[in-house]
């Protein structure tokens, strides 16, 4: 739009996009190590932790040397110590243990904890406000600001009050520059301003690609005596085909609360599959059944996460800024963890203006994170993923898994470094090519629908906003997608927010619910044509998760 | 008038979905998001618009409950009250003991107006502005769908059954806002800054010398039953052939 608005504006040292762990960590390394310099972190979620979902499995290690004393500390968001733990093989009827000693130590969860990150980040959130970080929920940031010479500024954040057909409504509020000497991307996996950074200064030119997986979380309340707190498990196989990466987590929590979890690698090729679904097809094996039998669930959330690993990990600044967490890709894959680099990385970014407040850009982060602990605990594991993609389940796993020894026993792996084939949204296989996948119809006591999912997460936007979901061509999904892959949105959305509506007249029409998305970012990967690109909308909307 | 009150209440989000605890002693807020109720935010919304529009000078917000309910005091402050006061406590309370509180406040602040919520949504009492307004012995107006001051007079419009119905109240008086008062304003960027640099006052509930002790009694807590599954009825006959069967008429 050209209209000139007038914007208010407030200048500080660093500004943060994004109350997730990266970004608090950053927050409060900053102001640990120089109490003067001012700091706004920015957060759509209605409050810090709102839009936090993880497993989660934490290793402790970047918490330790964050917060040296937060084991000690009464309000501590971790109790319980990892004591067991599992891995099978699934096939549709039975689940094959494998031996805990064949696990690749760099898979090892010894010392770990099981907890949510919403109960990380809320904590994160009041060390850092009570160093004197300042941070506003609700809020997103939409732009970013540049000045003449092409340096990133700040961030403008989102208007409030904008009709669904771009008039302003009574309650109109524009949004406001927050301009910055450093402005830290933190928005977690797929960020809307991230990719914008990443394309316009180019920053994927040698890493390539990013890859993604999308993960679906349900919290179930068990009958008492069957959660065993500290018990971990994670499978592969079943209900997934050979050819399509994933698996489930199973985390047994307190207060007879229990985590169930599934992983769908977005490099899936059959526009049929819908993780959603086989998400609920899982939760159906027999052993599941058992477990969850008498159970009630009572949280469910979905979000994407980063499976490119060290290859994939771009040039991590710009002149005026940084990319931190898993906005630059540093989840682990096998190990499915990525909140310890997320808050180890933002404490190396935070050291780095520290040692030197007016660099326009930070080069101690760029060049030092290889050689850092992320880099070594990325380095190590960086090949798992590529061989699973090209070679499936068994043969791909079992050679990622040798990879794994061979760093472990050798300190380097046969294959060198592998790159990744193809971009998720360039997998999928025309209609024509593929058996198509059906699913069993929800029972509502063990697998359920989209809509009473999406119902548990609290999601609400804000009524009568523009989509924020915005298409590049309207025509494609109708036009294309549909006939040539059933318009795969339909059944990757984990919100039911993408359907196929029959008009009266019996023409089809594409219908976009926005008000249901949960911010999981999956349409901004896998639509086949990228025609979806995913934008903030008004701030507090989304879901509100309870300590997911 | 030189003083507003508004008594704020922080509840479970309207949008969370309540989880009853294991045990039935409660709803459990571990986690779950508190935000400003939202007949108070209306209740805040109204004053400050009496005091844009030169009707009132000052916007005083109170509220009484944890510490955590700074964020709901911040929130009336960001939409322009001008100062605001926590009466902090962690136990239950209960409209009476809330109501002989803000008796107290009134008793201090000494304002002309006293705007509430008529209800709030987490325990639907309904009796906190009624309950005020007989121990200060002010005049009250509840449920207001349209309010207007007139010098020393407050004009209130209430929808009840097969209508409105407008009194007229001298002041001080108490108000109690229902849905169609006004649409809440966002909080912008900026307002949302200079709030945290508004003046927010606590009070520990020990030091205001009130009894809170609760008169009642929670005998449990528990979740609605889940609906049965409806049946369509061929016509009117088997309808009521089927109501008379239940016993239903
Ligand atoms: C299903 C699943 C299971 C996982 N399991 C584990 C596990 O067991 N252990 C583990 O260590 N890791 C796990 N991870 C990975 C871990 O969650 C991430 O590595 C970690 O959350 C990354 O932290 P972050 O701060 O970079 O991003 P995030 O945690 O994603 O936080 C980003 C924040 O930025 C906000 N934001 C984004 N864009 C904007 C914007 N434009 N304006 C304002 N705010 C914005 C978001 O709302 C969010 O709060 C899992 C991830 C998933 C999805
Ligand atoms: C502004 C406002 C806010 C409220 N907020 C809340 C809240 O937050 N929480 C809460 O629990 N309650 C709230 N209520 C109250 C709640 O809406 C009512 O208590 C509830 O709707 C009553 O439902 P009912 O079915 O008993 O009666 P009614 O609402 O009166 O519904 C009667 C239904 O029967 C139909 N009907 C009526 N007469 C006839 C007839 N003669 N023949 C055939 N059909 C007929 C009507 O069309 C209607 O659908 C609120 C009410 C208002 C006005
Ligand atoms: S619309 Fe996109 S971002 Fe929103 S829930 Fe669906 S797939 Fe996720």
């Amino acid at each position: 739009m050209d209209e000139v608005t007038q914007r208010d504006h407030v200048t500080c040292d660093v500004v943060i996009v994004g109350a997730g762990p990266a970004g608090l960590a950053a927050a409060i390394r900053l102001k640990q190590r120089a109490a003067d310099i001012s700091v706004i972190v920015v957060e759509k979620g209605a409050e810090p932790g709102a839009h936090s979902l993880s497993g989660m499995v934490m290793d402790p290690s970047a918490l330790d040397t964050l917060v040296p004393d937060w084991r000690s500390d009464p309000d501590r968001p971790l109790t319980i110590e990892v004591t067991q733990d599992h891995f099978a093989f699934l096939t549709s009827g039975r689940a094959i243990p494998l031996p805990e000693k064949l696990f690749p130590p760099l898979m090892s969860n010894k010392g770990c904890f099981i907890g949510s990150l919403g109960t990380v980040v809320t904590y994160l959130a009041k060390k850092a406000e009570d160093l004197g970080v300042d941070i506003y929920p609700a809020i997103a940031a939409t732009e970013l600001l540049f000045d003449a010479a092409g340096r990133v500024t700040g961030i403008v954040t989102g208007d409030m009050g904008v009709n669904k057909d771009g008039t302003h409504s009574k309650n109109y509020t524009p949004g406001m520059e927050l301009r910055a000497r450093h402005t830290l991307l933190a928005e977690g996996a797929r960020g809307s301003l991230s990719k914008i950074a990443i394309a316009h200064f180019g920053l994927d030119a040698q890493s390539g690609f990013q890859k993604f997986g999308t993960g679906l979380k349900e919290v179930w309340e068990l009958p008492p005596g069957r959660v065993v707190p500290g018990r971990i498990a994670h499978t592969l196989g079943w209900p997934l085909d050979r050819k399509t990466g994933g698996g489930s987590f199973v985390y047994h929590g307190q207060g007879n609360l229990l985590t169930v979890g599934f992983v769908v690698h977005l490099d899936y090729q059959n526009p049929t599959l819908s993780p959603f679904d086989e998400f609920q097809r899982f939760k159906t094996h027999p052993s599941m059944r058992a477990l969850l039998d008498g159970g009630r669930r009572i949280a469910y959330g979905a979000r994407a996460l980063t499976e490119g690993g060290w290859q994939a990990v771009p040039r991590l600044t710009f002149p005026g800024g940084a990319l931190i967490g898993c906005a630059a890709g540093f989840m682990n894959v096998p190990r499915i963890k990525g909140s310890h680099n997320a808050i180890a990385s933002g404490m190396q970014v935070a050291d780095a203006i520290v040692a030197d407040p007016d660099a326009v850009e930070l080069t101690a982060w760029r060049d030092g994170w290889q050689d850092s602990p992320i880099g070594r605990d990325l380095f190590a594991v960086r090949n798992v993923k590529p061989l699973w993609s090209r070679h499936g389940l068994p043969t791909g796993v079992a050679l990622g898994a040798a990879d794994m020894w061979c760093h472990t026993l050798f300190g380097k792996s046969p294959f060198g470094t592998l790159r990744h084939d193809k971009p998720d949204w360039a997998s999928l296989r025309p209609l024509a090519e593929v058996t198509p996948i059906t699913y069993p119809k929800p029972d509502h006591v063990l697998t359920f629908d989209r809509l009473s999912s999406v119902f548990l997460s609290g999601t609400t936007h804000a009524e009568n906003q523009p989509c924020h979901l915005k298409l590049a061509d309207p025509a494609v999904p109708l036009a294309r997608n549909l006939p040539l892959y059933g318009e795969p949105a339909r059944l990757y959305c984990p919100a039911g927010v993408y359907e196929i509506a029959k008009l009266p007249d019996g023409t089809d029409s594409f219908v976009i619910n926005a008000q249901n998305c949960v911010h999981c970012k999956t349409c901004d990967i896998k639509d086949p044509d990228q025609n979806i690109t995913w934008t903030p909308p008004e701030g507090g909307g989304g879901p509100i998760y309870a300590g997911m | 008038m030189k003083k507003i009150l508004v008594p704020i209440k922080m509840v479970l989000d309207a949008n969370m979905r309540p989880r009853v605890k294991a045990d039935g002693t409660g709803i459990d807020l571990s986690g779950m998001k508190l935000s400003i109720n939202p007949f108070c935010e209306i209740a805040v919304e109204e004053a400050v618009r009496l005091k844009e529009k030169g009707l009132a000078e000052q916007v005083v917000a109170i509220s009484i409950g944890p510490a955590k309910a700074q964020d709901s005091l911040r929130q009336a402050l960001a939409m322009g009250a001008d100062s605001a006061r926590l009466i902090e406590t962690d136990g239950p309370i209960e409209p009476l003991a809330v109501a002989k509180l803000i008796r107290m406040v009134v008793d201090e602040e000494k304002p002309e107006l006293v705007i509430l919520g008529k209800q709030a949504v987490d325990d639907d009492c309904n009796q906190t502005g009624q309950m005020l307004a007989a121990l200060l012995d002010w005049p009250q107006a509840t449920f207001a769908s349209a309010l207007r001051v007139e010098g020393t007079v407050v004009h209130v419009t209430r929808e009840v059954d097969g209508g409105h119905q407008t009194l007229s109240l001298p002041l001080p008086a108490v108000v109690t806002t229902d849905l169609r008062l006004n649409e809440p304003r966002h909080c912008s960027l900026p307002n949302i800054m200079k709030a945290r640099k508004k003046a927010l006052d606590v009070t520990p509930v020990a030091a205001c010398g009130v009894d809170t002790v609760p008169r009642l009694k929670v005998l449990g807590v528990k979740p609605p039953e889940p609906r049965k599954a409806g049946r369509r009825v061929a016509d009117v006959s088997e309808l009521v052939g089927d109501l008379r069967a239940a016993g239903a008429i």
